[in-house]
């Protein structure tokens, strides 16, 4: 490293342990010095830098903001360049560079799913009573908003939902998050992914042994790699972030290099506006995803597994670190994992509020310590991945797949489902339906279906609209109901599963109001590194707020056009691409016009 | 001096450009096969001596079988790649990346190959609405010292300085992007003043700016003033006096007094950057 300048501000006590405390784990994990590689223009010096996200929210936690002694102290540990600490530290919403004027800043999500359930005027009431608040994006709580998170100094978050100023008080004062919901599904003998959610106990090795855990990592160890990737690839399994590329073929491509170290990824910064599966999943049997990522890591070479974990999820954060340490003393994670001889750990990191690091290349980014800019691609993870080593990268869903795949087999495990999307699905409910929630359904159910399973529209008998696969999706109208929901037909209707959202709107939801709040996710999520997105999401959202207050449709359209069709085509990575869907499928079907 | 390059030779690469067949050497981007054809590509945050960040993405191209458009100044040329680079969507995309960037970025002291390439395009920022109803990067000029001047409202974000701040050149890493979307800009450390940064007053990242958005302070003052011109001004190519390395200095002379001092991007020495002696050093030229 060069000579570096740092400032004259000292740390505090408490931040000063806080830092020490992170960088005391230096040696835990092993991380070699990466290649220099033309993506952002960046060597990676990697054996300390990826230890700066830790240290940030070291000093977040210790002094409720990143102060500059602070943070001068941290790149003095780390040999950080302040000026980049400081742009990685100011390109998370969750870290505040002001003193502040609060122990506990309130956040509270006005996102699409939380505003027609009364999320802004819950953000009046909670400032008329005292708190510091702050409008969040989707929070991923969205079966029960309006959803709360409380970022507390020196304590842990809260995540309350529903919240209300009551509820915010008891939790602060019982230091105690809300309770995980049931599943309305719970005991239904059809479930694979949720099987023992709402059954185990998830804080208990014991019981999820009990309940036929760890029979899936017996079954993988027994076939050896190259059979584990034989069945994932016979039973058809696609990725379920979103982009539905086969898991079997990005294991091959991981298993096929000849670069070491190589790394497994779980993608579980779930933050899609009105998605919540994996959270459901984490939170309700997090030894699941601990055993996925033993039997994934160990089928692709990779000796470390990396777990990022958005920041907003502050009860799955401490079951599935939990749930790691009691694996590690079971012997179940390290260096001997069940008895086979094999190496394989998990690192749990956690996100700070940025939706554009649960974006592959970003989400390395964020680990390595730099901003969550996307890289370009090409090079793939395959070959170019976290530390630009071959990685794979996978969704918590995803993983947890494996699991029946590893016990019944690749070709029983294509039983369900449709011959181009074997398997079953978690859907994520929100908005007029009766029973929001997660649900799990086999591919080819129909959009009627998977709402008549969640108790059927409220007050009507159809939907007004529908918001599919999130923010990132596209709406769709009644005339779509029976579209069979899989990768084939939806892809053939031009929409998408994303990450799975079902949000429903009623007549009585404001629909141009909503169409504008997606415009200002994007604008308010997009990295900033490229000019179609950085300017084109504003330009977007600018649009919608003239449309909401009276410009006709006829005299932005051209300019919508060539908005999606710049952010789409020349966007760096697929927040930009995919940043106009939600807002021209609004407009196609008429929903910019039907509210007005 | 070494200026005859000793290289092993590169195997060729064959691909399609606008219809033509293009063999360029392994390893070259689609940028460099273009302009090997003499085919215009407009670039922005590209610069010969540093590592690109295909960020602006106003070089774009189209490539067959591929979904979205690529940066041409970062792709590596592909046998078989069949590459258009005036089709409808790069137009369109071009086109919009210049009237993004012009609604809300001050671009009258950009290159002037900038301004020629918006008219190519007919590029239109006043469609994005009313410099006064639409967002900006509107702000006052940082003037903190009398070497230079931030000038953040002409600042299109493309890392240039970043780069030859950190990397690409002077390895002193004073300042970066900081910030988010389009709140993201260049910063020093909690925006402390450069004087109280790790600024080593280089003057490279003035070097590379395409847009005037970083400028030597006695550029800034002649232009408030309003007697800065260009066409009145000489270059005199000279040798750096202060010690033996031998860079290359290119004197800016606007009446007689030096303005400016930049050194050529290809001198095999410099690559176009030097310290603060050489680039600040001159007074005793004068006095």
């Amino acid at each position: 490293m060069p000579d570096l300048r740092f400032g004259d501000a000292g740390p505090t006590d408490e931040e000063r342990i806080a830092v020490d405390d992170v960088v005391a784990d230096l040696g835990a994990v092993l991380v070699v010095e990466g290649e220099r590689l033309v993506y952002a223009g960046r060597a990676r010096t990697a054996e300390r830098r990826h230890l700066l996200l830790p240290a940030l929210h070291a000093i977040q936690r210790a002094s409720g903001w990143i102060s500059p002694g602070g943070l001068d102290y941290a790149c003095r540990q780390l040999e950080v360049p302040p000026a980049e600490a400081y742009g990685v530290a100011t390109f998370y919403h969750l870290f505040t560079h002001e003193v502040p004027t609060a122990t506990d800043v309130v956040h509270v999500c006005d996102d699409v799913a939380c505003r027609p359930v009364g999320a802004l005027d819950l953000i009046d009431e909670l400032r008329a009573a005292g708190h510091h608040v702050k409008a969040s994006p989707c929070l991923g709580q969205c079966e029960r908003g309006p959803a709360v998170l409380v970022q507390r100094t020196g304590g842990h978050d809260l995540t309350i939902a529903p919240g209300s100023v009551d509820g915010v008080a008891v939790a602060i004062s019982g230091r105690t998050s809300s309770a995980s919901v049931t599943l309305h599904q719970a005991g239904s003998p059809g479930l694979r992914l949720l099987a023992r959610v709402g059954v185990v106990d998830p804080g208990s090795l014991d019981d999820y042994r009990a309940n036929g855990g760890y029979r899936a990592l017996d079954a993988a160890l027994a076939m050896g790699p190259d059979r584990v990737i034989e069945e994932v690839t016979t039973a058809g399994l696609s990725g379920r972030g979103g982009a539905a590329f086969p898991t079997g073929a990005k294991w091959r491509g991981v298993a096929d290099q000849q670069g070491r170290p190589r790394h497994l990824v779980c993608n579980a910064d779930e933050s899609e506006p009105g998605t919540f599966k994996d959270r459901v999943v984490m939170e309700g049997d997090p030894f699941s995803l601990v055993e996925a990522m033993t039997i994934a890591g160990i089928a692709i070479g990779a000796e470390q597994g990396w777990l990022y974990l958005r920041g907003e999820y502050p009860v799955a954060a401490h079951r599935l670190r939990s749930a790691i340490e009691q694996a590690r003393v079971a012997g179940l994670l390290g260096d001997d994992v069940a008895g086979s001889g094999k190496r394989f750990d998990i690192d749990l990191r956690v996100g700070a509020g940025a939706y554009i690091c649960g974006e592959e290349t970003a989400l390395f980014n964020s680990i390595e310590g730099f901003r969550g800019e996307p890289r370009n691609k090409p090079p793939f993870p395959t070959t170019h991945g976290l530390f630009g080593q071959p990685t794979a990268i996978n969704n918590v869903e995803t993983l947890v797949n494996v699991l029946p795949i590893m016990v019944d087999g690749g070709e029983a495990y294509r039983a369900t489902g449709t011959e181009r999307s074997p398997g079953t699905r978690l859907f994520c409910l929100s908005g007029r339906v009766a029973n929001p929630g997660i649900y799990e359904h086999e591919f080819g159910i129909t959009l009627r279906g998977v709402l008549e399973a969640a108790g059927g529209v409220i007050g009507a008998d159809e939907p007004h609209a529908v918001l599919l696969g999130g923010a990132a999706g596209f709406f769709v109208r009644s005339g779509q109901l029976d579209l069979p929901l899989t990768l084939e037909d939806t892809r053939a209707a031009g929409v998408s599963l994303g990450s799975g959202v079902v949000m429903v709107f009623g007549e009585e939801d404001d629909m141009v109001d909503t169409v504008r709040r997606v415009a200002e996710f994007f604008r308010d999520e997009s990295c900033g590194q490229c000019v179609p997105c950085r300017v084109g999401t504003i330009r977007q959202e600018e649009v919608l707020v003239r449309l909401r207050d009276g410009a006709t449709l006829d005299a932005e359209r051209d300019l919508l056009d060539d908005l999606a069709a710049v952010m789409g085509d020349a966007s760096i990575c697929g927040l930009g691409q995919m940043a106009s869907g939600a807002v021209r499928s609004a407009l196609d079907l008429g929903l910019l016009e039907g509210s007005r | 001096m070494n200026d005859i390059p000793v290289s092993t030779p590169r195997r060729l690469v064959e691909l399609t450009i606008d219809g033509g067949t293009v063999r360029v050497p392994e390893g070259s981007t689609i940028l460099d096969a273009c302009r090997q054809e003499g085919i215009d590509t407009p670039t922005l945050c590209w610069a010969e001596n540093l590592t690109p960040v295909n960020v602006c993405r106003v070089c774009v191209v189209e490539v067959e079988n591929s979904r979205v458009l690529v940066p041409s100044c970062s792709r590596a040329a592909e046998d078989g790649m069949v590459v258009a680079t005036d089709s409808e969507k790069v137009r369109t995309s071009r086109k919009m990346v210049y009237e993004l960037l012009a609604s809300s970025v001050d671009l009258d002291r950009a290159d002037a190959e900038v301004h020629a390439w918006m008219d190519h395009y007919g590029a239109d920022p006043s469609r994005m609405g009313d410099r006064g109803d639409i967002a900006t990067v509107a702000q006052r000029p940082k003037v903190q010292d009398d070497l230079y001047v931030r000038d953040y409202e002409r600042c299109i974000l493309c890392y240039k300085c970043v780069e030859a701040c950190g990397e690409d050149a002077q390895h002193t890493f004073a300042i970066a992007a900081a910030g988010r979307g389009f709140d993201a800009h260049i910063s020093t450390e909690f925006d402390v003043t450069l004087p109280d940064s790790a600024c080593v007053y280089c003057g490279n990242c003035i070097g590379v700016c395409p847009t005037g958005a970083l400028v030597f302070k006695t550029e800034h003052d002649m232009r408030e003033e309003g007697s800065w011109d260009e066409e009145a001004q000489s270059v005199t190519t000279t040798v750096c006096t202060f010690c033996g390395v031998g860079c290359n200095l290119e004197l800016h002379v606007q009446e007689e007094q030096i303005v400016k001092v930049t050194s050529p991007t290809d001198h095999s020495v410099t690559n176009g950057h030097l310290c603060i002696k050489g680039r600040f050093g001159w007074q005793h030229a004068q006095s």
